[in-house]
């Protein structure tokens, strides 16, 4: 089985985050890190290698993002994966949700893989839609929210979180899940591992090589534009009470929840 | 009632942080030069043998896969930084000659200087500025900014940067430094190994370089196995804010006197600064020794409570705060300098080795220049003789430079620094008449820790927190940009139960409100009282290690994420 | 028939979800603005009357797949991209919710489209949809316009509420759809098990919070029974739960968990900017707390000023006493 893990560089979350006033986009340029939320489809990859249900050929992390997004394809080699591929092109840059999904979906194509892990959502705001996207024009099932995985004879059991409580999938391989953060505790990266992470294949690959269209990526091939931003909208001041007579502020309260149909 | 801390010392023993292999040999990683600390010093030190490697090839192959390894405990190089800073620009030039100063990581050269003495209303100008506060012809920077920039640069020229690994151990075998163990992750609160634990690993390198900085952890522990202590080591503690500002400022601001308290009683030695850092920011903060008697004393608060000050509020106008930073400056000086700085198979370089000028507030071109110096020593070594141990070239070059010169000019006075402000405003002065003859002898560094304590009032002068100008420390720990997971085993070590007085000093020290008093213990007055630690608020300032308790490396990755400070 | 449509949600026994009954009415308030139709689409076994119903909430006509099975997303995304290509609408709006994510996610693929989640507000401009969705953990709002046709508006969770418009009966017209090959490949096997016993708090629609304001462990009954009575969940402030007051699971804040309930009843907690940015986008804040400078004053909805060892006990009888 060959499982390919899509990961994200994204700004690190105790970095203070702003909107660029020029580009309208979110500002890149501090920290970056590994998208907490794919460690967990790389600790999930990892166990479903070790767990020996099925034997795990390759792991390739995959990533689409300017030249420093080498840097979690480094950390997610440290944390297992075999090999990684970067997908990076200035033809590619301002690329909508759907852009990215499709540029992935082209990359995956060519490695050809069983099982296609990733994070649910990443700490930059785009959230539970790339696999759904990738899994679209890859013409394969997904599932989102998933929490455990079970592999048996080409075909995986998930459980997932849903509206109505958890729902259990049975999914045909070849497949793209996208994993919650419930799904396990990733482990951390040996110093064996993360000295030699640098010396793991890393292919790089432009648009070109994956046969994407230009016309579909990048700033021209978005179909959304941000059109301006905006402070908050201020939140009225709330209501303060001073407690005298508990009955009475109890009733205050009572009525107040009322008002809004929270009880 | 006064107490010292140093009466409660820690449950601690530094003999545990100097140990033999643990893998066995087949486990065991290989470096070529391992190098302890991401900050000016081991990155000055990796940059310098990158770049003399580019002319040793015999001797590039012979360091193997990974000729220099940098640990940094951080998440980055950078991430635990934090300084003034005004940097003299003698070791950037001596690192990287053909580098035209446009390219340096600063924000600016120093054109004005500026002195205040401040009450608390007025701000009066010492004109001209005393000598060590003039700093024409140096470059203001960020020495977390400064770290990233040499990072990327060894990194280009081949160096391989760990990050977010702690060097918890030193190995020594017959009494040689081989290399240094990495810390365990994934140890929950009580120490207690969680499922995704993952023991650290022994790296072996052929030559040691221990540069981490003003906490020291394994310098120190090595310096007592090694017998080779210089005076105890003693420290000042300093915070600091970044700020967006409308009106740029114009010059280089240092303030001496209030809010401190001039009376010898309260032993309050500092002063506070003021740094433009280009057209819109500028960094405020203020720096104290550790020696303080008032248990209440708290350097985040004094620093809210300088803001307050007329002539301060002018130059913050219209500003928004945006980084926070705290961490400790070594300010023993020559004598703390251990008496060797180098052991078979290691060097100790910087901060971590007393390397500051505190009256001159200097210390990262010195850091720089002996990271210098260490990569060239050892080159030169194992260029002879790969199997080298023996680096005391090292300790030749750091005795004929500045470094020795500066420091031991400065030797002598910060230790008068208890005699109150006017007593060591006179003793400064002869000082800086004698150039640094005056005054004479070798005057002993005491510990800071030896210091008694008593429950005084400095807490009464500190401003309310209202989250837009006056902030709490709470806030402050979140900025500067600490995620700490909540699980993390506890690095502090303290006792658990000590006198009020002492267990006071604590929370009041630290800036990150790590320390805790229980509520009921605090409002009943009694006099010995539990102390409550938060190990994850820590953003590692060292502080502890000076009052009494010791710092022990947390997991790699911890801590705050210092942007600019 | 230019318009917008909208994805109806039921559990299996034909409730309609919220969150979708808010997204049609917010649909009839936009068509009403741009023109068109609102119209909703639903899977599975639902009946003429369910179906009708959601004409209440201003649905003009409701399509319905019978043969889709409904909680899958993909053979759900084969139905949507049908109608709004036979029928020709410009935007596909979800209610928020985890399935609406995975569809509006596919069909964007589907059709090539553009989308925008996390929506909070949605308006016309120029007889156009623009849609409004926080960044930077609420700091900013940004504006978001469609390219071209169709525009997918994936809505945040709980922000629209549903408003019977008074609309009548909606038209129901069955759709045959035609499933793509890996639309079939995943079968549910269970649907909908609740886990009782550990409530994740993040799905919780009621919190109460307790934090070093409760004194000790013991006063965490109080906010248990509060809870209890609420038909909520119970969080907590990482003070207490370092203090072993209550356990991490439970621990909202800084490295906690993020939530965004519909009521969230802090009791003794100050509102430190750890724990705030854990539970500052729930859509009712109400705190209770002694300290009058408290910073959660500044950002709760309704504050209370009092000690909570007397409120709490007294509002817990006097809301079970309503709910009878």
């Amino acid at each position: 089985m060959k499982i390919c893990c899509l990961v994200k560089e994204v700004p690190d979350a105790a970095v203070q985050k702003r909107i660029d006033p020029e580009t309208k986009r979110l500002d890149r340029s501090g920290e970056k890190n590994l998208n907490p939320f794919d460690t967990h489809a790389l600790e999930e990859a990892m166990q479903i290698r070790e767990g020996g249900a099925v034997q795990v050929d390759e792991i390739v992390a995959v990533t689409m993002g300017p030249e420093s997004a080498q840097r979690a394809l480094h950390k997610a080699v440290a944390l297992g994966a075999d090999r990684s591929v970067h997908l990076t092109d200035p033809a590619l840059a301002g690329s909508d949700v759907n852009a990215t999904g499709y540029a992935l979906a082209q990359v995956l194509k060519a490695e050809q893989p069983d099982l296609v892990l990733l994070g649910q959502q990443s700490d930059d705001g785009e959230c539970y839609t790339i696999g759904a996207v990738v899994a679209d024009h890859l013409q394969m099932p997904s599932l989102t929210q998933v929490i455990n995985i079970e592999v048996a004879d080409g075909k995986l059991v998930c459980e997932r979180q849903a509206e109505y409580g958890y729902d259990t999938v049975e999914v045909e391989l070849p497949a793209v899940i996208s994993v919650g953060d419930a799904i396990n505790e990733p482990r951390y990266p040996s110093l064996k591992a993360i000295m030699g992470a640098k010396k793991k294949p890393l292919d790089t690959k432009a648009a070109a090589d994956v046969g994407i269209d230009p016309s579909q990526v990048g700033e021209e091939g978005s179909k959304t534009r941000v059109l301006a931003i905006n402070p908050p909208p201020a939140k009225e001041p709330g209501e303060i009470i001073e407690d005298e007579d508990t009955n009475e502020t109890v009733e205050k309260i009572v009525a107040w929840l009322e008002e809004r149909k929270l009880i | 009632m006064a107490v010292a801390p140093s009466e409660f010392p820690p449950p601690f023993d530094p003999a545990d942080y100097v140990v033999p292999p643990t893998d066995p040999p087949e486990e065991r990683l290989e470096a070529g030069i391992v190098i302890v600390g991401g900050g000016p010093a081991g990155l000055a030190c990796a940059n310098r043998i990158m770049q003399r490697l580019a002319d040793e090839p015999e001797l590039a192959e012979a360091l193997g896969e990974i000729p220099v390894a940098v640990l940094e405990k951080g998440k980055v190089c950078g991430a635990h930084n934090v300084s003034g800073a005004n940097m003299r620009p003698s070791a950037m030039r001596e690192l990287f000659p053909d580098l035209d100063e446009s390219e340096w990581p600063v924000y600016q050269k120093v054109e004005k200087d500026a002195v205040y003495l401040l009450t608390k209303r007025h701000a009066i100008p010492l004109k001209p500025p005393p000598p060590n506060f003039r700093n024409h012809g140096n470059y203001i920077t960020s020495v977390s900014k400064l770290s990233r920039w040499l990072a990327e640069k060894a990194e280009e020229a081949g160096a391989y940067i760990l990050t977010e690994t702690v060097a918890d151990k030193l190995i020594v075998e017959d009494r040689i430094v081989r290399g240094v163990r990495s810390g365990d992750k994934g140890r929950g609160r009580d120490g207690e190994e969680l499922s995704n634990f993952e023991p650290g690993s022994d790296l072996i390198a052929k030559a040691t370089v221990l540069a981490e900085g003003t906490i020291g952890h394994l310098t120190q522990c090595a310096v007592q196995y090694f017998g080779i202590e210089g005076d105890p080591p003693r420290w000042e503690i300093g915070v600091k804010e970044i700020w967006e500002v409308p009106k740029p400022l114009d010059r280089v601001i240092h303030t001496m006197n209030w809010p401190l308290r001039k009376s010898p009683k309260y032993n309050e030695f500092g002063g506070g600064f003021i740094y433009p850092m280009g057209e819109d920011k500028l960094c405020i903060g203020f720096v104290v020794g550790l020696d303080t008697t008032d248990a209440t004393f708290s350097c985040h608060d004094a620093l809210q409570q300088l803001k307050t000050h007329p002539f301060i509020r002018k130059i913050l106008e219209g500003g928004k705060r945006v980084g926070w930073g705290a961490k400790t400056i070594p300010s023993g000086g020559y004598w703390s300098m251990p008496r060797k700085l180098a052991v078979p198979g290691m060097v100790m370089a910087g901060d971590c080795v007393s390397m500051v000028n505190v009256p001159y507030l200097k210390g990262i071109h010195y850091a720089m220049h002996a990271g210098i110096y260490a990569a060239d020593a050892i080159v030169d070594a194992l260029k002879e003789d790969p199997e080298s141990v023996n680096f005391s070239a090292y300790e030749e070059k750091v005795r004929n430079s500045v470094i020795e010169k500066d420091l031991y000019k400065a030797r002598n006075v910060r230790q008068y620094g208890d005699k109150g402000f006017f007593a060591f405003g006179a003793i400064a002065n002869a000082w800086l008449l004698s150039g640094g003859v005056l005054p004479p002898g070798h005057k002993r560094t005491e510990p800071d820790a030896d210091v008694e304590v008593f429950e005084g009032n400095a807490r009464d002068s500190y401003p309310e927190p209202d989250g837009e100008y006056i902030f709490d420390k709470l806030s402050s720990v979140y900025l500067s940009g600490n995620a700490t997971r909540d699980d993390a085993p506890n690095h502090v070590r303290v006792q658990q139960r000590v006198p009020r007085e002492v267990a006071l000093s604590w929370v009041s020290m630290c800036p990150a409100q790590v320390y805790e008093i229980p509520e009921d213990q605090l409002e009943s007055n009694s006099p010995v009282v539990d102390v409550h630690v938060t190990a994850s608020n820590c953003v590692q300032c060292g502080a502890i290690t000076a009052k009494g308790g010791r710092f022990t490396p947390p997991e790699g990755g911890d801590g705050p994420l210092y942007q600019e400070t | 028939m230019a318009g917008i449509l909208v994805y109806a949600l039921h559990d299996d026994e034909g409730n309609f979800n919220k969150n979708s009954l808010g997204a049609i009415s917010e649909a009839a308030r936009l068509a009403g603005e741009i023109g068109g139709e609102a119209a909703a689409l639903v899977v599975g076994d639902v009946s003429d009357d369910a179906a009708a119903s959601l004409g209440n909430y201003g649905a003009k006509r409701v399509f319905r797949a019978k043969s889709v099975p409904e909680g899958l997303a993909q053979p759900i995304v084969d139905a949507m991209a049908k109608v709004i290509k036979d029928e020709g609408f410009n935007y596909a709006l979800f209610g928020g919710g985890l399935l609406g994510f995975e569809i509006g996610a596919g069909l964007t693929a589907r059709l090539n489209a553009g989308v925008t989640m996390e929506v909070t507000a949605v308006k016309a401009q120029d007889g156009k949809l623009v849609a409004e969705r926080p960044v930077l953990q609420d700091s900013a709002v940004v504006d978001v316009g469609y390219v071209s046709d169709p525009g997918i508006i994936i809505g945040r969770l709980n922000a629209w509420s549903p408003q019977e418009t008074g609309g009548g009966a909606a038209e129901v017209v069955d759709v045959d759809v035609e499933l793509s090959p890996w639309s079939t490949k995943a079968r549910m096997v269970k649907r909908g098990e609740q886990r009782g016993a550990d409530v994740n708090i993040e799905d919780a629609d009621i919190l109460v919070g307790g934090g070093r304001g409760l004194g000790d462990k013991d006063a965490f009954k109080l906010v248990e029974d509060l809870a209890e009575v609420l038909g909520g969940a119970v969080a907590a402030t990482r003070a207490v739960v370092d203090a072993g007051w209550y356990p991490y699971s439970a621990q909202i804040g800084q490295t906690g968990k993020t939530v965004a309930p519909r009521l969230y009843l802090a009791c003794g907690i100050s509102g430190a900017i750890q724990h705030k940015v854990g539970m500052q986008n729930s859509e009712n804040i109400v705190a209770i707390n002694k300290d009058p400078n408290a910073p959660i004053f500044e950002f709760c909805d309704l504050g209370i000023v009092g000690d909570l060892h007397k409120i709490v006990p007294k509002l817990t009888e006097a809301i079970k006493a309503k709910k009878g």
